[in-house]
């Protein structure tokens, strides 16, 4: 059986997001997928915008929506930034996201559970939810021994283990 | 100015469009044939060729067969051959650029690396004369920047979107309004016939900055649905898609003027998918004459992702012999910068 673990982080500004996605950024090691869900706003890009400032992407992120992918140089490690909202599953299927999950970077995946099928079975599940304002919930959810590890320790930073 | 009268071969399948075209001199379009051009259906059994590389691959040697069909010209009149070599999606660019590379080499012709973004910009070559300095405001799916050129062939970013580009943010409200995609059209036609215009706010970061922000446009947006529904109340979809859209237009003709003066450019150019929204061009129409200020526009057919618009700006590299290898590679990321005449150009 796979190890899972699971926590929520509750952000009462955008900088306890930033914080947040900081910390797992410190975490993270080649091959490491995030895969990222929330509503219209809720701050998917933002997140990941710290995230590849924590690991060293100079320059702009801004949103991959239309070219599905963006690829960053990152100081520690590279970043796979990728949106899958406008992607059927079979044409996900076709773009052999394997190269990415399985490679020397980070994967971002925003609106991942479209594709779920196509995600590997260890990664790091994060859902933000949309509270007013700032505030959000963030749930954290992590498959595999590496994530679950992260988990555990995000209950150490705070976080509220489910 | 040297003047050539060459025929280059362009390829573009930077993301979802596979297209060929054949044009003489940098100005002149013999060909320019676009997969969604084609009778797909008949072709491809029903598939329209989209993201995925593999439709570029089934599309790219029928397309480039129409390609020299039509412009009346065989492989052998060819002077060179140039494709895409980046900003885009890896899988799809590398289609084009294999097939480039094969051509050139079974060819023996010249091989040109192009920036798509500097395709968008000479896109307007193909139908205007650009006078230097000159400012471009690239707008599309997947760019919202501005380029200031002091001469021929030389590009300085000097804005950019930080977060969406303006045809996402288009594509995520009408999300939000449950239009369909591409939203942009849907939502330029509600904002014409919206009766009223919902207040919104305009991001303009530091005062200095040529950057723009559309995510927390994108945000108020949200916001005035989830309080409509809150409340009960009947949602003025056009209004809000007025609101929406002055804001992106205010910010984007504000900025682009206001750079056109910093830069002393004698045009402004208005390029990319995003140049056909009408509420954007008769704004930034109306402030251009108002400052005396010509505002070239391609036609909407050279607008949106086209392989024209990438033998317009391999022309320039060709007049300067600036050729590329067979080892070049397709890169995601790519410098426009870095592409400028003069700066090598060999990858």
């Amino acid at each position: 059986m796979i190890e899972a673990g699971q926590a929520v982080w509750m952000a009462a500004s955008e900088q306890d997001t930033v914080v947040l996605a900081e910390l797992l950024a410190s975490w993270a090691m080649p091959g490491a997928v995030l895969a990222l869900d929330g509503d219209l706003g809720a701050g998917k890009t933002r997140f990941s915008q710290a995230f590849a400032g924590a690991i060293g992407v100079k320059g702009i992120v801004n949103s991959p929506t239309f070219t599905i992918i963006k690829e960053y140089e990152g100081r520690v490690l590279p970043l796979y930034h990728m949106d899958v909202y406008r992607l059927s599953l079979p044409e996900a299927d076709e773009l052999g996201l394997d190269e990415y999950f399985y490679g020397a970077g980070v994967t971002i995946v925003e609106w991942a559970s479209l594709i779920e099928e196509l995600l590997p079975p260890e990664r790091l599940q994060i859902y933000i939810e949309h509270l007013g304002g700032e505030a959000r919930r963030i749930a954290v959810k992590g498959i595999g021994a590496p994530y679950a590890q992260w988990c555990q320790q995000l209950g150490a930073k705070g976080a509220s283990r489910l | 100015m040297t003047k050539t009268n060459e025929l280059i071969l362009a390829i573009e399948t930077s993301c979802d469009e596979t297209s060929v075209a054949v044009i003489r001199g940098g100005r002149e379009i013999l060909s320019n044939i676009i997969s969604s051009q084609i009778e797909t259906h008949e072709l491809f059994g029903g598939v329209v060729p989209e993201i995925a590389s593999r439709k570029h691959v089934e599309s790219i040697t029928l397309i480039a067969e129409q390609a020299i069909a039509e412009a009346g010209v065989t492989l052998r009149d060819l002077s060179a051959i140039a494709v895409t070599q980046g900003p885009g999606l890896v899988g799809a660019l590398l289609v084009g650029v294999v097939a480039a590379k094969s051509l050139a080499m079974a060819l023996d012709l010249p091989l040109i690396a192009v920036h798509h973004i500097a395709g968008h910009i000479y896109a307007n070559q193909l139908v205007h004369e650009i006078k230097y300095p000159c400012l471009a405001l690239v707008v599309s799916g997947g760019h919202t920047e501005l380029v200031a050129l002091e001469r021929e062939g030389s590009f300085r970013m000097i804005g950019r979107t930080r977060d969406d580009a303006v045809g996402e943010a288009y594509d995520k409200v009408a999300r939000a309004l449950h239009l369909p995609y591409p939203g942009g059209p849907h939502i330029d036609r509600l904002a014409v016939e919206a009766a009223d215009e919902t207040d919104l706010p305009r991001a303009w970061l530091e005062p200095d900055s040529y950057d723009f922000s559309f995510s927390g446009l994108k945000s108020a947006v949200l916001s005035v649905i989830n309080q409509a529904k809150m409340r009960g109340q009947q949602l003025d979809e056009p209004a809000l898609a007025r609101g929406f859209q002055a804001s992106v237009i205010d910010v984007l003709v504000t900025k682009a003027l206001r750079a056109v003066r910093a830069e002393g450019a004698k045009q402004l150019l208005l390029c990319g998918g995003v140049a056909a929204n009408r509420g954007l061009r008769a704004a930034l129409a109306a402030r251009c004459e108002a400052e005396g200020i010509p505002l070239l526009v391609p036609p909407l057919s050279l607008c949106t992702d086209n392989a024209a618009m990438i033998g317009a700006a391999a022309h320039l590299k060709f007049k300067h012999g600036e050729f590329t290898t067979l080892n070049m590679k397709a890169e995601p990321v790519l410098s426009l910068e870095e592409w400028s005449i003069g700066r090598g150009g060999h990858s």
